[in-house]
């Protein structure tokens, strides 16, 4: 997916008017693990509504596949079936009477033959890790990590070429995190999906992304890999935002002495690098 | 005498079908004991489901025991005589910040519940004042809700409870839809309002960061209380925290796994700078 020049203004031409995109261009490429970060109010929940048509840009082209969705011919249902957005707390938008019936829905909806809609929901409920005695359950039955996972299921269902997760852990407790987390990394992994992760955790998206774009009024502040990005950790904290707490350890150790390399971002990274420090007199 | 003491404290949550029948017995507290001192910050941990919830909306009495005993501020919760100056003495603030302001403007959202119980108006103002600024809100008295961050609106909530003039806040995983900014803000107001004005604080969360300041912990898992220790005795169970679906703060665990390693560290290390000291010695 390509971003060439977006811009977009809220409540435009009234005394509210903020503009919430400024010339945004990026290069989505195909199978990457990109997080988004930024504070309340930096843009990213605006940007990511563009990546699957929800939002539309005042001005600006965005290329999906090739093809420029904002083209007059382009069938947007097409980039909606293949970008699939988990909210922030999806589980609010369970409805059916069992969980398998709520993961049919989309399926359903695009008009496939009953076999291979079923037969997608299980796959996706596979994928997204909810054990087969729980199909047939309430949704509102589940633990909140379970309810979650069924709404993610939900999105899978539809075999989405990227996926969009908003702030997918809020709300979970530290375990419920981390299988999250280890679920759509796997899915990353094993399902090839370009995955976009929009999260407030720097601990989090150091450990799992590979490319990091920093949102800040509205434009792209930084773009990287979380060492590239984290190393410029003042300017982060001049935005509001940080570097993951172990990298700020890093430089305290250095200032004290020790050589251990400052741009290490998580806490295996610290761990080896502290080791070896120490190793050597 | 203790703020709150809970004795055997046992809630059932009661499920019915549509004739009356019951259907199902939850057993959400399982034995509570809990003493927490006048002025003290106490944390609470635990799982999804583990009971924390229950267990604080039993403080201000939205709950009432099924068995047990509970007193706060030295009144018996199952005496409803006693309902008004508890829910006075024990304010509450959610998690979501949409949903617990009413007002179109600060400062009459945080004098609604002074003018709900008769305060003359005056002392109204007064209250409103006093509130907004410990919170450190008052520039934004004549704003509207509605455009503040989720953290401002966070410590509006919290300005709101603190013009009851309550002896203690009961705070449900108030920072978990917050950016890291907003969760900062709201710890250090509600850190800010028990050390100088001497509030009890109860702070329920997710994030064990959180937690590192606080008097005491508690941690709770299927209804009971299963831990009870200052942060740094709590953090020193890496493994015991896990097995709760609970973690510790990404220094603590670096730490430990250092001391793993055989570097000579105590356990529960819990800021940046006691690692660098116990590491460059």
């Amino acid at each position: 997916m390509i971003l060439d020049k977006i811009n977009y203004t809220y409540s435009r031409d009234t005394a509210y008017e903020r503009h919430a995109l400024k010339d945004v261009s990026l290069k989505l490429e195909d199978g990457q693990f990109i997080g988004i970060i930024g504070h309340t109010g930096s843009g990213k929940s605006t940007l990511i509504q563009h990546l699957n048509g929800l939002m539309r840009a005042d001005s600006g082209t965005i290329f999906f596949n090739g093809e420029n969705i904002y083209d007059k011919e382009y069938d947007i249902r097409t980039l909606r079936a293949k970008v699939g957005l988990v909210f922030q707390y999806p589980e609010h938008q369970l409805f059916e009477a069992t969980v398998f019936q709520d993961v049919c829905f989309g399926p359903k909806n695009q008009k496939l033959p009953k076999e291979e809609v079923e037969a997608r929901a299980a796959d996706a409920l596979r994928a997204a890790g909810l054990p087969e005695n729980l199909w047939q359950q309430s949704p509102f039955e589940l633990s909140g990590g379970q309810k979650r996972r069924a709404a993610i299921a939900g999105v899978l269902a539809m075999r989405p070429q990227m996926l969009i997760l908003d702030e997918p852990t809020a709300g979970l407790d530290p375990r419920g995190r981390d299988e999250i987390f280890e679920q759509v990394a796997g899915m990353h992994r094993d399902l090839h999906m370009t995955v976009v992760l929009v999260s407030h955790s720097m601990e989090d998206v150091a450990n799992y992304v590979e490319r990091l774009i920093v949102m800040n009024r509205g434009q792209v502040m930084l773009d990287g890999t979380p060492r590239h990005v984290f190393s410029y950790y003042k300017e982060l904290e001049a935005v509001g935002l940080a570097a993951p707490q172990v990298t700020y350890l890093m430089h305290e150790l250095r200032k004290a002495g020790l050589s251990v390399d400052v741009n290490a971002t998580t806490k295996d990274e610290a761990k080896a690098s502290i080791l070896k420090a120490l190793a050597r007199p | 005498m203790n703020f709150i003491e809970a004795r055997k404290l046992v809630h059932e949550y009661i499920h019915r079908d549509d004739e009356g029948n019951v259907e199902s017995v939850q057993r959400a507290l399982d034995g509570v004991d809990v003493d927490i001192r006048p002025g003290e910050f106490v944390a609470v941990l635990g799982h999804n489901g583990s009971g924390k919830s229950t267990f604080a909306k039993h403080l201000n009495v939205l709950l009432s025991p099924t068995e047990g005993t509970l007193w706060v501020d030295g009144k018996d919760v199952s005496d409803e005589g006693n309902l008004w100056d508890i829910r006075k003495n024990a304010g509450m603030v959610f998690q979501n910040p949409d949903n617990q302001i009413i007002a179109s403007v600060v400062e009459e959202d945080v004098g609604f519940g002074p003018e709900n119980i008769g305060v003359p108006t005056d002392e109204i103002w007064k209250r409103v004042d006093q509130s907004l600024r410990s919170v450190g809100m008052l520039e934004y008295r004549e704003h509207s809700p509605n455009r503040l961050s989720g953290g401002q609106k966070q410590r509006v909530a919290i300005a709101g409870v603190m013009a009851m003039e309550p002896k203690c806040i009961i705070l449900d995983e108030a920072t978990a839809m917050l950016d890291p900014n907003g969760r900062r803000e709201v710890l250090s107001a509600v850190q800010e309002l028990n050390e100088k004005k001497g509030v009890t604080i109860i702070w329920i969360t997710h994030y064990m960061e959180e937690v590192i300041k606080a008097d005491r912990v508690y941690v709770m898992d299927e209804g009971k209380v299963v831990m009870e220790g200052t942060p740094r005795e709590i953090f020193s169970q890496v493994e015991r925290l896990k097995e709760l679906r609970l973690d510790v703060p990404q220094i603590t665990l670096l730490a430990h796994e250092l001391r793993q390693e055989g570097l000579d560290i105590p356990e529960g290390i819990l800021t940046r700078q006691e690692l660098v000291n116990a590491l460059c010695r």
